[in-house]
């Protein structure tokens, strides 16, 4: 049994991220439940660095590692089945809201008059602003496919780095409108189960657009330094894949919570 | 890693104590931390259901009082609570899928480790931030002026979106990072599984005990999300005046109890199908015969699992749900009797005819088998909604979960301890002592748990720290049986201890037998540190022909 690898898998030396992680992640909640109680944000904000810490070092490692040829064609296919069965448990994830919503919209309580929207709700208009960033968030998956199929392709790397920029941009205006649609809003999260549904999904769904814009964005910075190559470019399908996954949760919030539930 | 001379017992570890055990990126090592941390959880958790026994050993309320001496019926909560949380969640699902799992499922399928080995230790380390937030709700500040919280694992609202303090935000915050644990180390383990068998090794070659993992993975995958959402909602109900689950509002309580249990009873089967894995193996090692009806036990675990997912609301008949979901809910859940069924005669078909040797591990199999049917007995009188109607928050309940989660899943623990102790220590257990902490436990835990279906059928609701005189017989009895249980745990420290320091080497890979044939089997005891860094052929695996 001699101390040398006869296969493809990538075998990991020992690392300190996953352990520094677990007690970053403790002290960010130990945290967040200190400030719901009014101690201050001081012990989530460190939990919270040290957590962002973690990922950057942790992904910077992963980065290098793929550069360095540790994803042989086999451990590409493990990377690409962790990406989707994360995806999976995502859509579990808003599963869980969207469950809430149509429980509230398809069988009102007594306390808001059996009626959906509950009376004195003054709902979105879905043909305004939300219609613009659908298609806004529409086009944003449309570059980024576009982005996918230079690289994928032709080895089109002025078409990756364009459709990126593109599709990053676009997530961006999506999140500045979004965020000046809450500002407008006529209902308030607290003490309505309107507002409770409609900002727990849209806010949820905002969060990952933000999460997969930065993805997107490392993307860039990546093709930037030329990384990705027609054959290899795990990392950024990874992003593309998640975008069309938040673009996929949209369209369900659209058509449901903004048309059909308001 | 350039040194080229063998260390094929890995006792000359060139890694330091912090770097192996802190830093790891070992399937081996990560399992074995995983055990020992829950391990000690279980230790917190069942010292928790002593004081409980004790308490109820006798109408009135003797131990559990308040400083002025009247009765605190918040410590007893706070207990169940405790003792629910940490088994749910930090107990059996990393013994079973974290511990075991983590360790023998890529060397059951010749993998060199797992596939994302950086990630398998931040499952482990979330565990344990996660288990330090459990054990630190239960004394924080919590509900009536007291430490902790007694809302009951289930955290129901709207018990627990009014419960002061910072006690169950806490505990809300323990349950989201055992879920991000888990569903990282599902995703870890459906990759492994599915992208890292030996050359070879179809999807129907591979042993029950590594589809067992495959198939709770999904589990996870699918259902623990859903309890992330759930929590979540009572997170803001709490802190920032949410109205998900607050009737006054137009919320809905009855919408957690659905969220909760579609997470729930999937996580049933969860705590149960790697138990399931395990007795296969040790049933037909110790019955020297393959295992009876390999492609149905696969089609059954997958059938259970799949079931599981479409009998929530048997958990919640009583809410006031309309016929019709009643005899659907009914109706779903007998039909998981099926598959369970093929799965206990396919046991009882293994042993059929074989030379059956009474083992440590294969006592704790028959246990398990003996215990887990009568608690599948149980369940399908309690799948039917009219009964239910008398049984529900009955001791008719809890006698009924604990015969399949603390008998059923902590024998399938003790099955797989003794199974593979010496394969993870190289020492192996005292054979007396193991059988002798076989009968304990198991006479124990039936004195414990039988007599709570008399006291469920005479009417004894769940969750009281008093009861009337009436129900004082079994409840004595009961209290027993569960002081012998803990002394039973005891000794088993006590025997794990003995093997791992004054334990007899051995050093024959297949210390079972000819019938234990899966790739673990062909390893030094301990196996060293890197696996099969060249992958094993087939004739190392495939000696059945199935």
């Amino acid at each position: 049994m001699a101390h040398e690898k006869n296969h493809d898998y990538h075998i990991l030396a020992p690392s300190i991220w996953p352990m520094l992680g677990g007690v970053g992640a403790f002290v960010m909640l130990l945290g967040a439940v200190l400030l719901f109680h009014g101690y201050g944000p001081w012990v989530a904000l460190i939990g919270l660095a040290l957590v962002l810490y973690t990922m950057y070092a942790w992904w910077a490692e992963v980065i290098a590692e793929s550069r360095a040829g540790d994803h042989t064609p086999v451990v590409q296919i493990g990377l690409r089945m962790g990406v989707i069965m994360f995806i999976i448990s995502e859509v579990m994830f808003f599963s869980a809201w969207f469950w809430s919503f149509f429980k509230h919209a398809l069988y009102p309580m007594d306390a808001i008059d059996n009626t959906w929207p509950p009376p004195g709700i003054e709902t979105f208009d879905p043909w305004h602003l939300p219609l613009i960033n659908t298609l806004i968030l529409l086009c944003s998956g449309c570059a980024a496919t576009w982005a996918h199929h230079s690289i994928a392709h032709d080895n089109d790397r002025k078409g990756l780095v364009w459709g990126l920029a593109l599709a990053i941009a676009l997530g961006v205006i999506f999140t500045v409108f979004q965020a000046f649609e809450y500002s407008e809003a006529a209902f308030g999260f607290a003490g309505n189960i309107y507002g409770a549904n409609f900002f727990m999904a849209t806010g949820f769904h905002g969060v990952h657009v933000i999460i997969g814009t930065i993805f997107l964005g490392v993307c860039l910075l990546r093709a930037l330094r030329g990384h990705f190559t027609p054959e290899k470019h795990i990392g950024f399908e990874a992003a593309v894949w998640y975008w069309h996954f938040v673009d996929v949760v949209w369209l369900f919030l659209f058509f449901a919570v903004y048309i059909w539930g308001g | 890693m350039a040194d080229a001379t063998a260390h094929a017992h890995g006792e000359h570890d060139s890694r330091g104590f912090f770097t192996r055990w802190f830093m790891s990126t070992n399937h081996k090592d990560i399992g074995i931390l995983y055990i020992i941390v829950s391990a000690l959880l279980g230790l917190i958790s069942v010292g928790f259901t002593m004081f409980m026994r004790l308490e109820l050993m006798e109408p009135g309320v003797q131990y559990m009082l308040l400083a002025d001496g009247t009765p605190n019926g918040h410590l007893w909560n706070v207990m169940i609570t405790g003792h629910g949380i940490l088994m749910m969640f930090f107990v059996v699902i990393p013994a079973l899928f974290g511990g075991f799992g983590n360790y023998f499922m890529p060397l059951m399928i010749g993998a060199p480790d797992m596939a994302f080995p950086r990630m398998n230790n931040l499952s482990f380390w979330l565990f344990v931030a996660g288990s330090s937030l459990a054990v630190l709700s239960v004394v924080t500040p919590g509900g009536n002026g007291q430490l902790g919280s007694g809302i009951g694992w289930v955290l129901y609202a709207p018990l627990s979106t009014t419960e002061q303090g910072m006690s169950t935000d806490i505990a809300i915050f323990a349950v989201h990072l055992s879920g991000a644990s888990s569903i990282l180390g599902a995703i870890n383990m459906i990759t492994t599984f599915l992208n890292m068998r030996a050359p070879g090794m179809t999807l129907f070659k591979v042993p029950l005990f590594a589809w067992s993992i495959l198939v709770t993975a999904f589990l996870i995958l699918l259902a623990l999300p859903v309890l992330a959402g759930a929590i979540t909602m009572l997170l803001t109900d709490r802190n920032f005046g949410t109205a998900f689950f607050d009737a006054a509002n137009g919320g809905d309580p009855v919408l957690y109890q659905h969220l909760l249990w579609f997470f729930g009873h999937p996580e049933v089967y969860i705590v149960i199908v790697p138990g399931f894995g395990i007795i296969s193996h040790v049933v037909s090692t110790f019955s020297r015969k393959p295992i009876f009806g390999y492609l149905p036990m696969v089609f059954a675990m997958i059938a259970i699992g799949a079931l599981g997912f479409v009998v929530w609301a048997h958990h919640m008949y009583t809410v006031g749900m309309s016929t019709t979901q009643q005899a659907y809910f009914m109706m779903a859940t007998m039909v998981i009797a099926v598959p369970t069924g093929i799965k206990i005669f396919s046991w009882i078909a293994t042993m059929w005819g074989g030379s059956v040797e009474f083992k440590t591990p294969m006592l704790f199999a028959i246990g398990f088998i003996f215990l887990f049917t009568v608690g599948g007995v149980t369940g399908v009188v309690l799948s039917q909604a009219a009964v239910d109607r008398v049984y529900h928050d009955t001791y008719y309940v809890v006698a009924h979960f604990h015969y399949v989660m603390s008998l059923g899943a902590v024998f399938a623990i003790f099955a797989g301890v003794y199974y593979w102790i010496g394969k993870m220590s190289g020492r192996q257990y005292p054979e007396f002592w193991g059988k002798v902490h076989f009968w304990l436990f198991f006479i124990g835990a039936n004195v414990t748990f039988f007599p709570q279906h008399f006291l469920g059928r005479q009417g004894m609701p769940r969750r009281y720290i008093d009861y009337p005189e009436q129900f004082a017989l079994w409840n004595e009895v009961s209290s027993y049986g569960a002081f012998l249980s803990g002394a039973s745990f005891l000794l088993f420290f006590g025997i794990v201890f003995y093997t791992l320091f004054r334990g007899e080497r051995i050093s024959e890979p297949a210390y079972w037998g000819a019938h234990a044939d899966t790739l673990e089997w062909t390893l030094p005891n301990p196996p060293p540190e890197h696996t099969f860094e060249t992958l094993p052929t087939r004739e190392m695996w495939d000696k059945q022909h199935h």
